[in-house]
């Protein structure tokens, strides 16, 4: 029973990280590019985490907590290397697909 | 009477109570053990960090309503979910369905770590990634505030403007302001 959630949530959070991927590769410019892994890719982590939580839970002794700790960090740091990526992209200016709106409200550097 | 923004906690020698026992937390996490003898070290960690480190940090709110705070986490955690979701079906369909663009939503929130947070939960919610706080940094003087400050953001799929930036300040900002009173 027990492995059979684990498959399960193994399956689910791969197809999460995959389609994550695929968004990288498949989106036609930068700033697209970047909602693929930081949205796609958090949920899959978390639950490849869960599976491996639910994993050593069972078969050691003891229950297996550090997992929480890494999926808290990847939730931190997420939004965060996202944020750096897109302001370095804005910095040099790099080219957004012609049908992009609202262009102007980005603000001339300093 | 209503509640102000604090910017310092209520005891002395327990700088930053919700730190305290985050690192409390952590530490009996990180060694997955609840023996006697880390508890006693844990503590001791979690009381002497934060003391050690309070200098060199700038004094941001505090949370003030740790229970909407706690529903607030709830739903952002909701929200990611169907997030991941809402993207997953955006990625795989086909791209010249999609119209990115560049919002601007204006905030009311004044201080770095709200607005942090804020810009952290519109990059992991439904296709949104925070790009910049206006005013630029470099542009404020000391000890000024601006007049008014916007968050820069990218949409993957852009429909309503307007919609948007209500439903960013309603389900998100409203309650940060709510939590940290300011």
């Amino acid at each position: 029973m027990i492995e059979w959630i684990i498959s399960i949530l193994l399956l689910i959070g791969g197809s999460f990280v995959l389609v994550g991927s695929i968004g990288l590769v498949k989106m036609p410019d930068f700033f697209m590019r970047l909602h693929g892994p930081t949205k796609a890719t958090t949920l899959g982590m978390a639950l490849l985490l869960t599976a491996s939580m639910i994993f050593f839970s069972s078969t050691q002794a003891g229950f297996s907590a550090k997992e929480i700790l890494i999926s808290l960090f990847l939730l931190l740091t997420a939004p965060i290397s996202g944020y750096m990526m897109i302001k370095a992209a804005i910095h040099h200016k790099l080219d957004s697909i012609d049908r992009t709106k609202g262009i102007d409200n980005i603000e001339d550097d300093v | 009477m209503r509640s102000q923004m604090r910017l310092e906690a209520k005891f002395r020698w327990l700088p930053t109570p919700l730190r305290s026992l985050l690192l409390f937390i952590v530490w009996l996490l990180l060694n997955n053990s609840v023996s006697p003898g880390h508890i006693v070290l844990a503590v001791i960690l979690a009381i002497v960090i934060p003391l050690a480190t309070s200098p060199f940090r700038t004094k941001q709110p505090l949370i003030l309503k740790p229970g909407l705070a706690f529903r607030h986490l709830m739903l952002v955690l909701y929200d990611i979910i169907t997030a991941n979701v809402q993207v997953a079906i955006l990625i795989l369909g086909p791209n010249k369905k999609l119209t990115p663009g560049f919002v601007k939503v204006p905030l009311d929130l004044t201080h770095d770590m709200p607005i942090t947070i804020l810009a952290s939960t519109v990059s992991l919610t439904p296709g949104t990634v925070s790009a910049e706080v206006y005013p630029w940094r470099e542009c404020l003087t000391e000890g000024k505030e601006p007049e008014e400050r916007f968050l820069l953001i990218h949409v993957l799929n852009l429909e309503d403007e307007q919609a948007l930036i209500k439903t960013i300040k309603q389900r998100y900002e409203a309650p940060l302001k709510e939590i940290f009173q300011c």
